[in-house]
């Protein structure tokens, strides 16, 4: 089989790319939101202290990003009903003599003032919810509903808490619409509205809804001019929330979620308690926030920081004095084989199998997530018999089975894009420990990346930081999260603009956002776009495959 | 907007009107077979609904060790059969069925499995170009149950599901027992058989409120783009199903002679143990098996283990699909003997989900007599990912329409014909199926009474 490695996007050595480019409007992009945005906009709205308890639809993974899936998924009835429990146990508790006087505070029945009381709070809660304000039909609907459903239940408070029911289940808050401004020109270039762009801006910088100062920005017209959404961006980015924006967008690129369903042997692995894949998982995420938001690190730099968040439940699997019950930033010693974000658990341990490590699961991570390289499938039929054959008394270590099998031409063609990467960091066991044995065999860490040999997890980071498809992969990635959209051929020269940006501003990842956030591509559409969007969905982009755990 | 036009208006309207009381209503047409007649069976007279389900494992089989080597009735079981005895007379099995590819690649235990499901080879589910066959006789049958499937997973995985409208629309599972019993046999429950029945004025509500956001369709669909307006078509589509549940809720249910409410479960092991597996299997094939008795839904898909998959043994550093490619066949025993053990072990699975649905006694007969489920795997031989012969078997009796206790073999028949023959048996009006070199219009005339 020949070897094919795909780079979606390598646009390197740029020049003159000062200037945005030219525009190249989209297709109105509805977009589902995920189950940590409605959190967060639960928690915005009406406080932490409202649980929203249920299962929410699963979202769907497409080009690597569950971003881009929110932008192809729809609503099963399954699904759908789920969120109306959701809803209408979120609205029992904000009508709850607990939290009414807060919430509401007022009497919402059915005297003129009551009616008064209940309009104020509809509207109030319905332009929060719906990221924009609700039409006086809306308004006047939502009206008759809270009074019919009081009457019917002989309470006032359930009647709002109906009618929030229904808010809280329309496509209007279920899903990010885009509008398209009124006062735009008439070629096929269009902007958003107002309100459309906080919703843009909000969920690509904080992963949550628009605040209040926000929304009045847009409801003012503010975000209608370059300056005024220049404003409320630096305002965004200059607050502690960016590390909810930081956090959503590292969780999604390196697919931590996957840590949420992760099984490992117990017998073979106990020290791999039930709360470690959680705590790894935050682990990781404080490491990055800290490097990036805190620090304002080069992000290149994560692959070599000796810097880590640790906590108490963690520090008995990296071997290291107990840290506190609280998260602390720790730093490990030079010289010690720790170092940067490929030997953290959660990328170690999730590019394993349940009961040992598998150089080439995480070769193939750090091909296709960090790089954005594409490593083709097996073919179908594949004798795997040489490959492993863990009772075989002459290949004790894992580096001796796969260089067994790399003697195969037609697996070597795939594997030798993984497997060099992945034994670098063959010392970290299948949940991250680190080992110097195998099967009573000294381990070997000598691996290359391409044309650069090294030895152990330290030179992979090193490799890594100074590769250029790993800042160009951050780059369209950064690019298909905050809009939702693949990237093609039309959108390289855009990406190559921010990606000089991004060199200009060293690496550093809060200005990437910036540099996106800031410019006119993002808030683009194409306001006829029936034919367009027509076109794009024959066009499908690559999704990957879900339900098959393919593993070797 | 002038409420008293609007439908919801009208409907509110007529829920004000009434009074929370006990009220007897009229009979769900879900209950009634073609004849009327199903009433009448659970009173003791003719037939029940006939319902539809899927079952699914992973990494195929070892053909030589799996496939029967005699047609028809009483059929030989090979070894990795031989699970299955207990049960064997509620048992069809298929074999020797091929996917041929089109020239298309075969996706390891992507292709055979969607080649199965929809008459149509793929290589993601995203580019699926054809319903799954359980949402096709979903769509026939499925209308009027409180549930229009329940889609279940052992695993504890929601994700695992291998039930799709389209590329983008997975119909998502419930990964544990406790979330399964909590969903059918949870608050909002109704005993059918119970004396008395009060419509709840909270149900009437949110019909109510749901009938006001589907009036949102038109507007929405104006202002969204081609891409956009199927997806917001099938979300107010969900929002009909849901309107139609909750009619359902508010009349009183016709009683069902099996129905008796199961035990809540115990807390998931939630562990890819097979035999923390196949404890949790067990529990879900129970509650499943009474939320049939009890008429709440008429279609199921379960999946034991995933494709290509998730299946080990505590202790051992090579799970099963790992075993399947890697394991040396033994020269002694001419099997790879790990392999081998983790499709017997999903064969006793099977059984034991057969041997619940037939546990339940119901008219004349059990649950499993009118049921049609259909077993299947994504690959034949995992070692190397063949897709042709993948195992499929098929369990009951569809009430009556199919004849159980055979082994068909397909001698390299495209696969299509199988999925062909159960929607023909679950009554649609279907002719033809498949895609290119799959379709067919060939239904198994050894299968149909």
């Amino acid at each position: 089989m020949p070897v094919v490695v795909t780079l979606l996007i390598v646009v390197l050595g740029v020049s003159g790319c000062s200037r945005e480019p030219e525009i190249v409007p989209a297709p109105s992009q509805m977009r589902r939101l995920t189950e940590s945005q409605y959190r967060q906009t639960i928690a915005d709205v009406f406080g932490s202290d409202i649980r929203v308890v249920g299962r929410f639809e699963p979202d769907l993974r497409v080009d690597g990003l569950l971003a881009v899936g929110t932008s192809l998924v729809s609503m099963t009835a399954n699904g759908l009903e789920q969120y109306e429990t959701t809803a209408r146990e979120i609205a029992l508790q904000v009508v709850s003599p607990a939290h009414r006087d807060r919430l509401i505070g007022c009497q919402p029945d059915q005297s003129a003032a009551g009616r008064e009381c209940a309009e104020k709070f509809l509207t109030g809660i319905g332009t929060k919810l719906f990221r924009r304000p609700l039409s006086a039909e809306e308004v006047q609907t939502a009206l008759t509903q809270a009074q019919l459903s009081a009457q019917q239940l002989n309470d006032a408070y359930a009647g709002l808490a109906a009618s929030l029911t229904g808010l809280l289940t329309a496509p209007d808050f279920l899903f990010r619409l885009q509008t398209v401004a009124t006062n735009a020109s008439q070629s096929s270039r269009h902007t958003l509205d107002g309100w459309s762009r906080a919703t843009q801006l909000s969920f690509f910088l904080w992963n949550a809804s628009p605040d209040d100062a926000l929304l009045a920005a847009a409801a003012a017209g503010e975000l209608d001019t370059p300056e005024g959404m220049a404003r409320q961006t630096d305002r965004l980015i200059d607050s502690s929330r960016l590390n909810d924006g930081v956090r959503a967008f590292f969780d999604d690129f390196l697919q931590l979620d996957g840590l949420g369903t992760l099984a490992k042997d117990s017998q073979i692995f106990p020290a791999f308690i039930g709360s470690v894949a959680g705590e790894a998982r935050e682990q990781t995420l404080r490491t990055i926030v800290d490097h990036l938001v805190v620090q304002r690190g080069d992000y290149r730099d994560l692959f070599t920081t000796r810097r880590i968040a640790m906590n108490r439940t963690l520090s008995p699997v990296y071997e290291v004095p107990a840290a506190g019950k609280d998260w602390s930033i720790q730093e490990f010693p030079q010289g010690d084989p720790r170092v940067g974000l490929l030997t953290h658990v959660s990328f170690l341990a999730l590019h394993s199998h349940p009961g040992r490590t598998s150089p080439t699961l995480r070769g193939k991570a750090l091909r296709e997530i960090l790089m954005c390289q594409t490593v083709p499938t097996p073919p179908a039929n594949v004798n795997f018999t040489v490959v492993q054959d863990v009772s075989n008394p002459h290949l004790k270590t894992t580096r001796a089975r796969l260089e067994a099998h790399l003697s195969d031409s037609e697996c070597a063609s795939c594997h030798k894009l993984t497997d060099p990467m992945g034994l670098a960091l063959e010392k970290f066991d299948g949940i991250g420990r680190f080992r110097e044995t195998e099967n009573g065999a000294p381990i070997d860490t000598v691996a290359s990346l391409e044309n650069t040999e090294f030895d152990g997890a330290g030179g992979l980071g090193a490799a890594l930081r100074n590769h250029p498809a790993v800042t160009s992969c951050l780059v369209q990635s950064m690019y298909r999260y905050a809009t939702g959209r693949s990237t093609d051929r039309t959108t390289r020269p855009f990406l190559a603009y921010i990606e000089k940006r991004f060199a200009q501003a060293h690496y550093r990842v809060p200005d990437l956002m910036r540099a996106i956030a800031t410019s006119k591509t993002f808030y683009a559409i194409d306001a006829n776009d029936a034919s367009e969007a027509a076109l794009a969905s024959s066009h499908l982009p690559h999704a990957d495959v879900p339900n098959s755990k393919e593993t070797r | 907007m002038n409420t008293s036009t609007t439908r919801r208006g009208f409907l509110l309207r007529g829920m004000l009107a009434g009074s929370a009381v006990t009220v007897a209503l009229p009979l769900l047409e879900m209950f009634l077979n073609d004849n009327g007649t199903a009433y009448a069976a659970t009173l003791g007279g003719g037939r029940l609904p006939v319902r539809f389900g899927t079952w699914f494992w992973g990494c195929g089989s070892i053909p030589s060790r799996w496939d029967p080597k005699t047609v028809g009735a009483n059929y030989d079981l090979p070894p990795q059969l031989q699970p299955i005895d207990p049960v064997r007379q509620h048992v069809s099995v298929l074999s020797g069925f091929n996917v041929p590819l089109d020239g298309k690649g075969n996706q390891p235990h992507l292709s055979g499995n969607i080649a199965v499901r929809t008459g149509a080879p793929a290589d993601t589910w995203q580019r699926i170009s054809a319903p799954t066959f359980d949402v096709l006789i979903g769509d026939a049958i499925g209308a009027g149950s409180y549930f229009r499937s329940l889609d279940l997973s052992a695993d504890g995985d929601p994700r695992t599901s291998y039930s799709f409208r389209n590329g983008s629309v997975m119909n998502a599972s419930i990964p544990t027992a406790i979330e399964l019993y909590q969903k059918v046999f949870g608050t909002s429950f109704h005993d059918p058989n119970a004396q008395t029945f009060t419509p709840d004025p909270l149900v009437a509500v949110r019909r109510s409120v749901l009938s006001g956001v589907g009036e949102q369709r038109q507007a929405l669909m104006r202002r969204a783009g081609a891409a956009d307006r199927a997806r917001l078509d099938q979300y107010f589509q969900s929002v009909r199903e849901i309107e139609e549940k909750l009619e359902l809720q508010l009349q009183k249910p016709p009683p069902a002679e099996a129905c008796s409410v199961p035990h809540a479960p115990v807390k998931s092991a939630g562990t890819s143990d097979v035999e923390a597996r196949r404890t949790e299997h067990r529990a879900i094939a129970q509650l499943l098996a009474m939320a049939l008795a009890c008429n709440q839904t008429k279609l199921f898909n379960v999946v034991f283990s995933v494709a290509a998959s998730d299946l080990r043994r505590a202790g051992n550093t090579t799970a099963h699909h790992q075993s399947t490619h890697e394991e040396l066949v033994d020269r002694e025993l001419g099997y790879q003997p790990t392999a081998d053990f983790f499709t017997r072990q999903s064969m006793e699975a099977w059984a034991e989900f057969v041997a619940a649905l037939a546990a339940i006694r119901e008219g004349d007969g059990t649950v499993l007599d009118n049921c049609l489920v259909f077993a299947h795997s994504d690959v034949s031989y995992a070692k190397n990912h063949d897709i042709n012969g993948i195992p499929m078997m098929v369990a009951g009796r569809a009430g009556g329409r199919l004849r159980s206790g055979i082994h068909v073999r397909g001698n390299g028949d495209p696969v299509a014909r199988v999925g062909l023959t159960l929607q023909q048996a679950m009554g649609l009006p279907v002719g033809e199926w498949g895609n290119k070199s799959l379709r067919t219009s060939r239904a198994l005339s050894e299968l149909l009474a």
